[in-house]
Formats: structure tokens, sequence, C-alpha cells
């Protein structure tokens, strides 16, 4: 019993419940806000140094022990995603305190931000799959009012296909969750484990993982990425960050978690599967980018082609490529909020989101401009930063297992990738100068400190990780021989 | 606008007391019985509403002055809290626990720490109902 699993869930719910009570007090709001951030912040990386030590620790809510009761698990897995979206949520919070509007403070968007990091955490720790699914409609729900509060027109046009997509999504996990159970009577994910390594009931099974990964799929974006790039470029600039850096990755987290601890024996198909449609990902998601015009339609597409690599790393399924999938979810939590926050600035300067009205901000805000330019390298993987690592990782894992054809897509579209962010950078800070002092529509600033600490994370990552790849092989460790998990969770029951 | 209808709010009167005492008895029976706070709240929404029906919104907002925002917030805060005092007591998040003490009036009664869940279930289902009836049925907000 650890009962550390459960605060970075209630903290964030709690003060999303007391902020309600403090409606016009947005200062108060904004302090207790980052504050609860804050200490979940801490507390999770303290449970990181925990599960480093102790190995993985286990919650039974109420004292009903697994299987009959719901466990939270923390694994290394879920507990550094814990802590790296608890980050990200304070960093796109900073962004936010300056540049949301009014409105959006007075209708309670500090409490949404907190119940939808409620909701993410909870689906990264819990060990039961309808579980899941609950904490997956609590982070849905918030992200429900975060894109449609404002009310602007392209947000609720937005916002109805992302209700109805998600609604689809749901119904299908819950479908899914349903012909699970009735194949193996359980519903906590060790012990589903142990059961369908016993089933020999192949087909059925396979069948029931495809609905899975469409279900996944929807949620991150994996080939079935229609609805993004237009619901993330509804939302005002901090929540599209929050959005991109956090919800396809839940998804990502969700299909690591199902393909690695429950249907893992069945690669052949399965995971071959996975990795063609990360290929196709790849190639539309880096399509997309290189032909817009617009800055958040371009990251939005971005952020397709990452949760395709991701996924080709755990479509390989070996020690090395899933470390470097890891690796890179982490450093594109962290570099995706980068992008994103410091794209939300330029546009908030220029007051518009098309490339072809930008030029030379470099003289204006040169901060900013190498902040945005450092988030460019990032996304592409340019060595010193983070996310060479991970790549590096990745392509030797596949190279290492024949797949040569799905590692050369995905160099090329890092390529297009770059290409993409480049356009960006060269449209509004190079050339001359349009506007001078005085002109713009809003001063940028506010990006510089999240913006300046996350480029340090991302630099960090790439400097340091000999040191965070300890960490991380501990989470591999479980990924690949899930025994590990089953036992630390069904730690006295027989099959 | 205002309603006329003698029938309508004579027999509100007396039926939302009737409709009230019986929510109150399925949040009581919640735990061991079929029922809960979740059934409860959604009667007694459902006796507000008829409130709402027979007389106007204005009129039932006097006699009933909540914030049913902050209604649905404490509620979930109550739900919360009690699985918060499980940390306090350093047992497993939401363990519940039970006793029987002799009320007046009541006799030997179980008092259970579900109830205290339910209560907070309870209020932010009627919190939650009411806001969503009330934002619909009025122009401005």
């Amino acid at each position: 019993m650890s009962n550390i699993l459960i605060y970075p869930i209630i903290i964030p719910l709690l003060m999303a419940m007391v902020l309600v009570f403090f409606r016009e007090k947005i200062r108060l709001q904004q302090w207790l806000t980052s504050i609860s951030v804050l200490a979940v912040i801490a507390i999770s990386a303290f449970t990181v140094y925990h599960v480093s030590e102790q190995g993985i620790s286990v919650l039974e809510l109420g004292g009903w022990s697994a299987p009959y009761g719901i466990v939270l698990v923390g694994d290394m897995l879920a507990v550094i995603l814990v802590t790296v979206a608890s980050f990200v949520t304070l960093m796109c919070l900073l962004f936010g305190f300056n540049s949301f509007e009014i409105g959006h403070k007075r209708h309670f968007v500090y409490p949404m931000i907190l119940i939808l990091l409620a909701g993410v955490n909870g689906s990264f720790l819990t060990g039961d799959i309808f579980n899941l699914f609950v904490f997956f409609e609590v982070m849905l729900i918030a992200s429900y009012v975060l894109i449609v509060l404002g009310g602007k027109k392209i947000q609720l046009r937005e916002s109805i296909k992302y209700v109805l997509i998600n609604v689809i999504a749901s119904t299908l996990f819950v479908i899914a969750t349903g012909y699970l159970y009735s194949v193996t009577g359980t519903l906590n994910m060790a012990h589903l484990s142990e059961r369908v390594a016993m089933a020999s009931l192949d087909g059925l099974l396979t069948a029931i993982s495809f609905l899975y990964l469409t279900v996944f799929g929807l949620k991150s974006g994996l080939l079935l990425f229609f609805w993004l790039p237009g619901s993330y470029s509804a939302p005002p600039a901090p929540i599209a960050a929050l959005f991109a850096a956090l919800l396809t990755k839940v998804g990502v987290y969700t299909i690591i978690r199902m393909f690695t601890l429950i249907f893992y024996h069945n690669p052949e198909v399965t995971h071959t599967v996975m990795m063609w449609m990360a290929a196709i990902t790849m190639i539309l998601g880096a399509l997309g980018a290189i032909s817009q015009w617009e800055i958040k339609k371009i990251l939005s597409y971005n952020v397709i082609v990452s949760v395709g690599f991701i996924l080709f790393g755990v479509s390989i399924a070996t020690e090395q490529s899933l470390s470097g999938s890891l690796f890179y979810l982490i450093h594109d939590m962290l570099s995706k909020a980068l992008i994103f926050i410091t794209g939300g600035a330029i546009i908030s300067i220029f007051g518009t989101d098309k490339l072809k009205e930008f030029s030379g901000l470099i003289l204006f805000r040169p901060l900013l401009g190498w902040l945005f330019f450092i988030g460019v390298l990032a996304l592409a993987g340019v060595p010193p930063l983070g996310g060479f690592v991970g790549k590096v990782m990745i392509l030797k894992g596949a190279v290492a297992e024949g797949e040569l054809i799905v590692s050369i897509i995905g160099l090329l579209t890092s390529l297009l990738v770059l290409y993409s962010v480049m356009k960006i950078f060269i449209h509004s800070f190079w050339g001359e100068t349009l506007m001078s002092e005085g002109q713009e529509y809003s001063t940028g600033t506010n990006a510089l400190l999240p913006g300046t600490i996350l480029v340090v994370c991302i630099a960090g990552m790439g400097i340091g990780a000999e040191w965070i790849m300890t960490f991380i092989s501990q989470a591999t460790d479980v990924m690949v021989n899930p025994n590990i998990y089953i036992e630390a969770v069904l730690q006295q029951i027989s099959p | 606008m205002k309603f006329t209808d003698v029938y309508l709010q004579t027999a509100t009167k007396i039926l939302v007391f009737i409709i009230m005492t019986f929510s109150i008895y399925v949040l009581f029976a919640g735990h061991n019985n079929p029922g809960g706070g979740f059934i409860g709240g959604l009667i007694t929404a459902s006796a507000l509403i008829l409130l709402y029906i027979a007389f106007d919104l204005q009129s039932v907002r006097d006699i009933i002055p909540v914030d049913f925002k902050k209604l649905a917030a404490t509620g979930v805060l109550i739900a919360v809290l009690t699985g918060v005092v499980s940390l306090v007591l350093d047992v497993p998040f939401l363990s519940q626990t039970y006793t029987y003490v002799d009320l007046p009036f009541l006799g030997k009664t179980e008092l259970a720490s579900a109830m205290i869940f339910d209560l907070g279930v309870y209020l932010t289902v009627l919190g939650t109902t009411m806001t969503i009836i009330t934002s619909i049925s009025e122009d401005d907000i």
C-alpha cells in the first residue's frame, strides 16, 4: 500500500473544486493553481525516486485487493509521464496567466485545466481498464469545455467535430472492453495480461486488440487523425499547447501499455499493422505540415508526425526501440509545449495566423526568435538536444530488426518536419521588419519564461541523456517483461 | 410571465415535500439497498424542477437562494475529502468504515463513512442537474 500514488489525482481535483468558490478572484486562482501543480510535480518527482529505489508501487483503492478492486499502479513508465505531464501543464499555465482573456478566467478555465490534469494523471496511473476509460472521460470532458470556451465561430465548429469523434471513440472503447471482459472475465490489467497469455482464442483476442488499436488510434492521432489539425488549431494558444503536449500522448501511452502488457502475443499481426499505420501517419502528417500556411495548422500536423514516430518505435517492440520511444515521448511533450507556446506568442504579436503576412520579427523579439529556433531544432532531432537520442535509439532498434523501409520513411519525414517548421521561422523572423514598437497586437513576453525553462529542459535531456536513461531503462524492463508488472500487482493471487 | 394555474401550484406545494422526503430516504438507503446519492440527487432535482414549472424562475430563486455551481463543487469536495480522511489515517485511499450508534427516536442506527461519500454525490448531482436546467431555461447568463 502506498497512498502516494493518489496525490497527483486528488490534489488537482480538490483544488479545482476550491477554485469554483473564488470565481472573481483571478489572482488568487492563479496562485492556488500554480501551487497545487507545483505540489503535484514535487510529489510525482519523489514518486519517480521512490519507484527507482523500491520498484513498482501499487495502491489498492479502498483496501480491496486486485484483481477484484481497482488498483493504481505506479511503474516507472507511468510515474515519469505523470511528472512530465504535470510539469508541462505548469509551463502552459505560466504562458496562460497573461494571455487568457478575462472571459476565460472568469469562466473556470483554471479549474478545467486542473481537472484535465487529474484525468491525464489518472489515465497514466490506473491499473484497471475500465477505470482507464473513466479517467479518459474525465480528461475528455475537461477538454470539451476548454476547446469551446470563448465561443468563437471556429471553436464551435471544431468542438462539434471533436466531441463527436471522441464520443464515437469512447463508445468503441466501452464495446471493446465489454468484449475483452466477456472473453477473459477480468478488467484488471495485470490479471488481463495473465488471462490473455493463457487463453487459446487467438483470433478473437487479435480482433479485440485491433478494436483497441482503432480506439486509441482515434484518440492519439495514429492514422485516424483527420479531426486533429482542425481541433487543435481552434482553442487559444495556451490550451492548444496543453492539448498538443498532453492529450494525444495519453493515447500513445495507452497503446504502449496495451500492446506491451496485454496484447504482445501476436506481434506478427498486430505490431506489423501498427508499424504500417505509423508509417502512413508519418507520411501524411509530414505532407500536411509542409502544405499548410498557417502556424497553428503546421504545428498540429507536426503533432501527428511525432505520434507516428513514437508508435513506430513501439511497434518494433525491442528493448532499444521501446526505450527510444519513451525517451522521444518525453522529449516530444516538452518540445511540443515549447513550439506551441512560442508559436502562440508569434501569432499574438502579429494578430494573425497567416505565414505570408509575417516578417522580420528577429530585430524586434530576438529572444523569442531564438527560443522558437531551438524548438524547431528539437522537433527535427538535431544532436545536442534530447530528440536526437530518442530518434537514434528508435532507428537503431528498427534497423536491427530489419525494418529498413519504415526507418527511411522516419528519417525523410524528420527532414520534412524540419522544413515545415523552418518555414515558420523564416517567414516570421527573417526579412524586412514591417512593424515598429507599439504596433504589435501584444508583447509576446509571456512566452519567454516558460519557453526558456522548456529549452533548458530539452537541452538538459540531450546532455543528461545518460542519467535519464537509468530511469527509462527501468521503465523499459517492465515493458519487455510484463511479469514484473503482474507480480507487483497480483502479489498473493494465483491465476 | 406569471402562471395562474391553481391546481398545479396547490398540488406542487404538497408533492414537493413528498418527493423531497422520498429522495432523502433513497439517499440514506443508498449504501446497502437500492438507491444512493446519484438517484437521490436526481429525485430532489425533479422536485425543484416541479417548483420551477409551477411557479416562475425568479420566485423559486428567491425561496432557494443557492448557487448550484457552488453546491456541485461542495459535493465533489465532500466526496473527495472522505477519501482524504483515509490518507490522514494512513489506510488505502477511499477505505470505508461503519459503526452502530443509538440515536434518539431512530434507535440503533448504522453510521457509515460511505454515507458521507453518498452525500457528496447527492449534492454534486443536484448541483449539476440544476445548473444545466436553469442555464438552458434562462435567456441570458
